[in-house]
């Protein structure tokens, strides 16, 4: 499979109702070959955004453009935007192999199958092993499955089957609805990674929706935090969680310690995160361009440093202190050779704060286990 | 197996229901030997009536279902004015009585009625004719074939046409290549029930059509005229060749489904 031409697509004002849910004016860039994430709470719409780029409602109002065409008003089936639902929607009453191939199969139909469409039957099962089929069951990693009925696969399974289904017709854009929350999270970390090595094999345009800030970070190139049918922010991950632009924002992706990393292996289940200058060590196995959270009452501070078991202790200054509720949010920039000082957040009781005795440009010791750095 | 005190009993009470059902049927099965059978099979009035009826009942069956499974698709997807008022419509000649049904359709296929006469132009008769036993028994039937075609359509998750739809089908295409086939055993069950009504179907036909003669008003002709005895071999026979047809269809149904 290649990478199809084009897949820029722009939403334009966009107005849409349908039952409860409203959209009032939603204007969205994606660029062509962009990982993008709507990230928003559950329930707030997102499908029905998402069935509306792909055609299958009609906005009240706005316009949408696939690579400077005008869609609004084209039929799904003209539009080349694949789908992908969170519980898969395969064809029951046909086989992994058929599923796949039924996009193929519309596409090589002749005048005759298109009018009376049960002809297309034989069609539809010899395109089954056609050449483009295999390849996208093996990129899935389920050409063992090819005969298989969807009734007897497992959740992660059939959502691969999904996948090489809206894959193989090679769509301009693919629209993911909550592809991963169905699964347990085993397999959704496993299907996460193949979503990243298929996006970086095909580049695609995705528009994946989520509710999940972590499969957000993971795989966004960029993020749009949705609320009540508004965007509330757009941005990189690291822009949108450094740098709130809203309270809503800033209280759904919570106060995290949240960083981009270089991730190299460091024997004995340890990983080391290289954060601009700084290193992070971390426990468990991870390569390549990775984020790190660590969680602010994970983090200790002390007045001086002192022998622990801690693997991460850094020396910084603190930079504001900011109550909230039953703790106290310290803010500790730690210097980086070269670069702007890395922030971290703690959160300690009042009681801790009083006993530290912390004040605004004091110096600080910040540590924290390798088993709190969470990393993705 | 799970056990459970109130098996037995309830297990007894459906006893007499199967029972009442079943030993009807077999009484009259066993009384005929299969001589008397084959003899009566080969009367040309009884094996024309229950040609007729049969062929009858399945010309109102494939009106219905050219006329009726569109119409249940749109009442399990769209939203219109006016929807629960068709749907009253279509379970109506479910509850009115079928002689009343037939003198319902007489008012308006009748030879003084304007709808006969335009039929009566292109040389269609109902009165006394199988046109009119084919519209008695569409009449009384298509409820059946309606509703389970619109509980199949329904069953069957909109978003498979979506996905359908998004891989490059036409609404037409998603229609008979996802939706279709998964609603086709809910069809076939609504075309059984509906066929097997068809040929049950005696009042609203007789009022129509007393002849033509179909299987039911055969019966009871030989019943009234000439007693039990002769009217008995025609019976069996009808209802041997239901069930047969019965099984058949269940048959063909269940192998769809593999």
């Amino acid at each position: 499979m290649q990478k199809p031409e084009g897949g820029h697509l722009r939403i334009e004002h966009l107005r849409l109702r349908l039952g409860a849910f409203q959209v009032a004016d939603l204007s969205l860039e994606v660029e062509d070959g962009q990982y993008f994430v709507l990230l928003g709470p559950t329930g707030a719409g997102k499908t029905v955004l998402l069935e509306t780029i792909a055609g299958l409602h009609r906005p009240e109002g706005g316009r949408l453009w696939l690579d400077g065409e005008d869609i609004t008003a084209r039929p799904p089936e003209q539009r080349g935007i694949g789908f992908v639902y969170q519980d898969y929607v395969l064809f029951p009453h046909r086989t992994v192999a058929e599923n796949v191939a039924f996009g193929l199969a519309l596409r090589q139909a002749t005048a005759w199958e298109r009018a009376l469409p049960w002809l297309a039957r034989r069609r539809l099962r010899r395109l089954a092993r056609a050449q483009a089929v295999t390849d996208a069951l093996d990129l899935l990693h389920i050409g063992h499955l090819a005969d298989r009925h969807p009734r007897h696969l497992s959740g992660g399974e059939r959502q691969r089957v999904a996948l090489a289904r809206a894959l193989v017709v090679q769509p301009r854009v693919l629209l993911l609805d909550e592809p991963l929350s169905a699964l347990d999270p085993q397999r959704r970390e496993a299907l996460r990674g193949e979503l990243r090595r298929i996006h970086r094999a095909l580049s695609t345009t995705v528009l994946h929706v989520t509710h999940d800030f972590e499969e957000a970070v993971a795989l966004a190139d960029r993020i749009a935090v949705v609320h009540a049918g508004r965007i509330e922010q757009v941005g990189t991950p690291e822009a949108i969680f450094r740098r709130p632009a809203t309270p809503f924002v800033a209280e759904f992706v919570g106060v995290r310690n949240l960083f981009a990393a270089q991730a190299s292996p460091a024997g004995k289940g340890i990983t080391r995160l290289a954060v601009g200058g700084l290193t992070i060590i971390a426990a468990g196995h991870a390569k390549g361009k990775v984020h790190l959270a660590v969680r602010p009452e994970d983090i200790v501070l002390s007045r001086h440093p002192q022998e622990s078991s801690l693997r991460n202790v850094f020396q910084g200054r603190v930079t504001a202190i900011e109550p909230r509720g039953a703790l106290v949010y310290v803010t500790v920039e730690v210097p980086r050779s070269g670069e702007k000082p890395l922030p971290l957040v703690a959160a300690i009781t009042a009681p801790a704060l009083e006993t530290l005795a912390l004040r605004p440009s004091d110096p600080v010791t910040a540590g924290f286990k390798a088993s709190a750095v969470h990393v993705f | 197996m799970m056990r459970n005190r109130l098996f037995l009993p309830f297990a007894l009470l459906g006893a007499v229901l199967i029972w009442f059902v079943a030993w009807p049927l077999l009484r009259t099965i066993t009384a005929v030997t299969p001589a008397a059978l084959w003899h009566t099979l080969g009367e040309p009035e009884v094996a024309h009536a229950i040609g007729l009826t049969f062929g009858a009942s399945a010309a109102a069956t494939l009106l219905a279902l050219v006329l009726g499974v569109p119409l249940a698709y749109l009442l399990a997807r769209a939203a219109f004015p006016g929807k629960a008022l068709v749907e009253a419509i279509v379970d109506i000649p479910v509850v009115v009585p079928h002689s009343a049904a037939g003198i319902a359709l007489l008012m308006v296929f009748g030879r003084q009625a304007a709808v006969g006469k335009a039929f009566a132009a292109l040389g269609i008769r109902f009165v006394s004719a199988t046109p009119g036993i084919v519209i008695a028994m569409l009449f009384v039937g298509l409820s059946f074939l309606v509703n389970a075609a619109r509980d199949g359509f329904r069953s069957v998750d909109p978003r498979l046409e979506h996905v359908a739809r998004t891989l490059g089908a036409s609404p037409w295409q998603a229609f008979w290549q996802v939706t279709f086939p998964l609603a086709w055993r809910s069809i076939l069950s609504g075309v059984i029930m509906m066929w097997a009504r068809g040929l049950s179907e005696f009042g609203a036909v007789v009022i129509l059509a007393y002849h033509p003669m179909v299987a039911p008003v055969l019966i009871f002709e030989r019943f009234e005229s000439y007693g039990l005895d002769y009217a008995r071999p025609v019976a069996t026979l009808v209802i041997l060749i239901s069930l047969l047809v019965f099984l058949f269809l269940r048959w063909v149904g269940r192998d769809a489904e593999a």
